[in-house]
């Protein structure tokens, strides 16, 4: 029984990736037919080809600039997380600070970003600061929200079984509320490795001299649409293999998360001899 | 010694453990431990609640040691010593799991082991078993009475089910509420080594057990009132 189940999960995960993958060969092969059928200019919709040409031809400018705009993405979520774990941890260590800070947090979202990404440029310049500035303003909200509801996910009958252990409120933390809080803490990551990317751009858009952001901006002035095409297929690797650096950590960190969601089958651990006496039981 | 207590579900159990861990204070009236007032009973006494409370983010032998480790013993010797009385929980060979990965009787007994290592000299057990399906539930009650057999700890347990407390106590109390009060107190003069079965269908084990069930019969025919 056990074996048939696990061909199934074998099964189960090889249509995972084959899936999307067809679907994606499919979505291709649709654009590339209706390129050659249509009279659409390639200025409007190149091809899929022709994009994967432009961007082979143009591969060291998409490189060089690719190196900036990740550069960026990846001390801009770093602040992120050191910003939106800090006010998290602050906003639960007291009820006041709660009440003065959460309402705040929220407005800060509702700042158009794009609209207050002049003013970092003006307070700072050109520079890498103004883009690390607006992706952890993306960023932090969905690290620091999932966050607090991390800090407040600990059972309250766990903390009291702490009490009766002696635990200190230090050791509270440390041995409940903190581990807790932590697949709350990568949920909010894997939104935030989204959003950073989008920041990138919004900040190259506003003031860079390179970048993919940048990039697409002075490509779309030459109608070089299908380089534009390749720089945007870029941005989006770069937002995937961010991702997928998440999903890697969330692996290697919270093994017990990861374990408890999988099937009993795929434990390799032994049936326990009692639990075939309950199962008989039940029978 | 085993104390039972048996009430109405109402009846103050709960109210009674948690004073008694010292998670609450009284409003009033006194606790004597050893027969001296107890100003605070929290950490003084083993608390066992009706969930197991594992933490899923510790193995099930780090969960085990939880209480020496909060008590300052190294993890190393915490563990060490959590180790050596696997075998007797039967735990052998699930040192490195997940708690979600064992059975319920095995994570009563791994929360069982983490409230005897914190070495308390009054264990409460509230419930311990009454998520358990009937047959794990009577293997672990006969296994318990193994236990106590061996380290003679005094131990409070409460529980719903008359025949649980008479099979595993020296003495029961049965609450009834509200308020919740003692209606009556039984001592259980049936000899030990005990057995599911041989002491179950004893004339003297059903006699104390309809001495047990008339009050909390009364007491529910009160409360639906």
């Amino acid at each position: 029984m056990s074996n048939g189940r696990s061909r199934f999960n074998l099964d189960s995960r090889a249509a995972r990736i084959l899936a999307p993958a067809i679907f994606a060969i499919i979505v291709l092969a649709v654009w590339q037919l209706y390129t050659v059928v249509s009279d659409v200019p390639e200025s409007s919709l190149p091809s899929p080809t022709e994009i994967a040409k432009a961007g082979w031809e143009q591969r060291q400018l998409l490189l060089d600039n690719t190196w900036v705009t990740v550069e960026e993405i990846l001390i801009g979520f770093a602040a992120a997380i050191v910003l939106g774990v800090v006010l998290a941890m602050l906003i639960r260590s007291s009820r006041t600070i709660e009440r003065a800070l959460y309402p705040w947090l929220v407005v800060s979202q509702m700042v158009p970003i794009p609209a207050v990404a002049p003013i970092f440029v003006i307070w700072t310049g050109f520079d890498l600061r103004p883009k690390i500035m607006v992706i952890a303003l993306v960023a932090f909200f969905p690290i620091a929200v999932n966050t607090i509801d991390g800090l407040r996910a600990a059972d309250p009958q766990l903390l009291r079984l702490m009490r009766t252990l002696k635990a200190s409120r230090w050791q509270r933390f440390r041995y409940a509320q903190l581990p807790a809080s932590l697949p709350f803490l990568f949920s909010g990551l894997k939104v935030a490795a989204a959003l950073s990317v989008i920041g990138a751009v919004f900040a190259e858009w506003v003031g860079a001299s390179e970048g993919l952001g940048y990039l697409i901006l002075v490509l779309n002035n030459a109608t070089e649409t299908a380089t534009m095409f390749a720089t945007i297929f870029l941005l989006a690797m770069i937002g995937i293999a961010l991702f997928g650096l998440v999903l890697l950590l969330e692996r290697l960190l919270l093994p017990w998360y990861h374990d408890a969601r999988k099937e009993p089958a795929d434990d390799g651990v032994a049936e326990p001899a009692d639990d075939a006496v309950e199962i008989g039981a039940r029978l | 010694m085993k104390v039972g207590i048996v009430g109405m579900p109402n009846a103050g159990k709960s109210t009674l453990f948690n004073l008694l861990a010292g998670l609450d204070r009284p409003s009033g009236g006194r606790i004597l431990l050893d027969g001296r007032p107890a100003e605070n009973l929290l950490g003084e006494i083993g608390y066992m609640p009706q969930a197991d409370l594992l933490m899923p983010w510790r193995t099930v032998l780090d969960n085990t040691a939880l209480g020496l480790q909060l008590n300052g013993v190294r993890r190393r010797e915490a563990r060490e010593r959590a180790r050596s009385e696997f075998p007797r929980f039967g735990l052998a060979g699930f040192e490195d799991v997940w708690p979600s990965q064992i059975s319920g009787g095995m994570r009563q007994r791994a929360a069982l082991l983490r409230t005897f290592l914190a070495g308390r000299e009054v264990m409460l057990l509230d419930e311990p078993f009454g998520a358990l399906d009937a047959l794990t539930r009577q293997e672990m009650q006969q296994w318990l009475l193994e236990i106590w057999q061996q380290d003679r700890k005094t131990i409070l347990f409460v529980t719903h089910d008359v025949e649980e407390a008479l099979f595993l106590s020296d003495r029961v109390y049965v609450m009834s509420g509200r308020p919740g009060r003692v209606e009556l107190c039984v001592d259980v003069e049936i000899e030990r080594p005990r057995e599911i079965g041989r002491t179950t269908l004893d004339p003297r084990f059903a006699d104390l057990k309809l001495e047990l069930i008339e009050p909390l019969r009364r007491a529910s025919a009160e409360a639906s009132r």
